[in-house]
């Protein structure tokens, strides 16, 4: 009798049980989702808005606004020109870090990381100290007739300093995911070193590569602290959208919000291309 | 006729191996994982760099020690069958087994007609605009397997060719593997965890044993031979 009582509560409690259960995973689900709505708001409404605002404001006229033309074709100019000097530098940089062991190379891979942790305008005050009129290797450019710094060769070194990171980065892992075993395949059907890298390992590493340029084209076209400190704000030579924008704030909302929502569109694409990148890059097998 | 005798230290043993192999003859290398034999075939290949030794192909120097030679594996002419078979995922068939006859600045008609030869003897002349991760186990090898043979070594040097097929196909391969060999009638050595291969495949076997050679002798002998029979099969 007791015996029968007691299998009965334990049997109820276990209805219970599974009845808690429920409900706390119900429970989960929904906190999860919540979560997942707010960060979606939280990242959603400020672009959202920027679109709303501008709607009321800017107009094709703005586009045309010296300011904005002037920003606009500065910046590409400037981000192409550094992510291209980028590419021909940091290919055969990471290539060497991902194939080979050197005396230093713990070093080397912490000052590469370094700019990315560094906050832009100590970058910015760096550069100023290394190549600025009075800097430890800019007076002496200086004697020789070179400045740099306060030029439009300043926003590029600038952008150069904290992009090259990303690419890095980027190409190294996109090379060490090259198997070793097809560059020593080619090797032994007659191809040296050079037509190995170029015709097996550089390929197959391509679409990495390229998602890296990206990634540092971007952070090149974002730039501010370091460019502001190392090369000034003026309109023309300078002034990159970034620093634009922070200009005309004072001022001229409009042109402002033309800009801004120029980034959000060359954002977007730019995730875009990087996302169909990876995808392409998975479902070829490059990497298999 | 191909002449190795090398030393090299390894992480967990010496590497101390003494090999002939005449032309057209096919030795096959029995061991255990770990045993050297990869290393063996590479340091063959130029891939690896013995401590010491020489490594002669009729009469002339691969590598010496002595004399300071080590040509480097592109001026080998080697042909290498991975055990991965190491097919490069971005070309198709036809371009993997063109890579070694590009690498050599053939004329344009001459890597074709090549090219063309090849696949038509291991039958994938069919696939072969395939991307070569596209294809079945069995035409990846038969790939590797051309495309080595394609640039006409000097030295084959085969790695576990059948361990990725299933058993159906491996017995077919066997015979296709041993014949396609002998017709080329250069030195081949041929590494392997089956005896079943052994005796299909080889002229002589060779067992290697944490970087020593502890057994040679003709392949038909393989199942007599008492540290082989305790050795291999898994």
């Amino acid at each position: 009798m007791a015996l029968c009582r007691f299998e009965r509560r334990s049997f109820l409690d276990r209805i219970k049980g599974v009845e808690i259960t429920r409900i706390r995973g119900r429970a989960l689900k929904a906190g999860l989702a919540l979560l997942l709505v707010l960060a979606g708001a939280f990242i959603a409404l400020p672009v959202a808005s920027l679109f709303i605002k501008s709607a009321s404001g800017v107009t094709l006229q703005t586009l045309w606004d010296p300011v904005v033309i002037d920003a606009l074709a500065l910046s590409l100019f400037t981000a192409t020109t550094s992510v291209i000097i980028v590419i021909i530098l940091g290919t055969p940089l990471s290539y060497l870090n991902a194939r080979f062991d050197y005396p230093g190379k713990e070093i080397a891979d912490s000052l590469i990381e370094l700019p990315v942790v560094m906050p832009p305008m100590v970058g910015g005050i760096a550069l100023l100290m290394a190549f600025g009129r009075m800097g430890v290797l800019g007076q002496h450019l200086h004697a020789w007739g070179v400045n740099i710094a306060f030029t439009t060769v300043a926003v590029v070194v600038a952008q150069i300093f904290v992009s090259m990171p990303f690419y890095l980065r980027q190409a190294r892992i996109s090379f060490e995911d090259v198997d070793l075993v097809l560059e020593n395949a080619a090797r032994t059907l007659g191809a040296s070193r050079t037509r190995v890298f170029f015709s097996v390992t550089l390929p197959i590493a391509t679409n990495g590569l390229i998602s890296g340029a990206i990634m540092a084209f971007a952070r090149a076209l974002g730039e501010f602290g370091a460019t502001i400190m190392f090369a000034g704000n003026f309109q023309g030579r300078t002034q990159t959208m970034p620093l634009a924008i922070y200009t005309a704030m004072q001022g001229d909302l409009e042109v402002s919000l033309c800009l801004a929502l120029i980034l959000v569109a060359i954002s977007f694409a730019i995730i875009a291309i990087v996302k169909m990148l990876t995808r392409r890059m998975y479902k070829n097998d490059v990497r298999d | 006729m191909l002449e190795i005798s090398v030393q090299k230290k390894l992480r967990d043993f010496d590497l101390e191996v003494s090999l002939k192999v005449e032309e057209g003859e096919i030795l096959m290398l029995v061991g255990e994982n770990g045993c050297g034999k990869s290393t063996l075939l590479n340091m063959v290949a130029g891939l690896l760099t013995p401590d010491a030794g020489e490594i002669t192909l009729a009469g002339e120097p691969l590598f010496d020690s002595n004399l300071r030679i080590n040509l480097p594996p592109e001026n080998r002419t080697i042909g290498y069958v991975f055990q991965s078979y190491a097919l490069f995922p971005h070309l198709t068939v036809y371009e993997n087994v063109a890579f070694g006859l590009r690498a050599r600045h053939l004329s344009r008609r001459k890597i074709e007609e090549r090219v063309k030869d090849q696949l038509e003897v291991v039958g994938l002349w069919d696939v072969r605009d395939a991307r070569a991760v596209k294809i079945s186990g069995g035409q990846k090898q038969r790939t590797a397997l051309a495309r080595a043979l394609a640039i006409e070594p000097r030295i084959l040097l085969l790695d576990e060719p059948l361990a990725a097929l299933d058993i159906r196909r491996q017995a077919e391969m066997r015979k296709e593997l041993r014949k396609l060999i002998r017709d080329f009638g250069v030195p081949s050595i041929v590494v392997t965890h089956d005896l079943r291969d052994v005796v299909s495949i080889g002229d002589k076997v060779s067992l290697l044993e944490a970087g020593k050679v502890i057994h040679s002798g003709p392949a038909e002998e393989v199942f007599n031979a008492k540290p082989l029979a305790g050795a291999v099969i898994r």
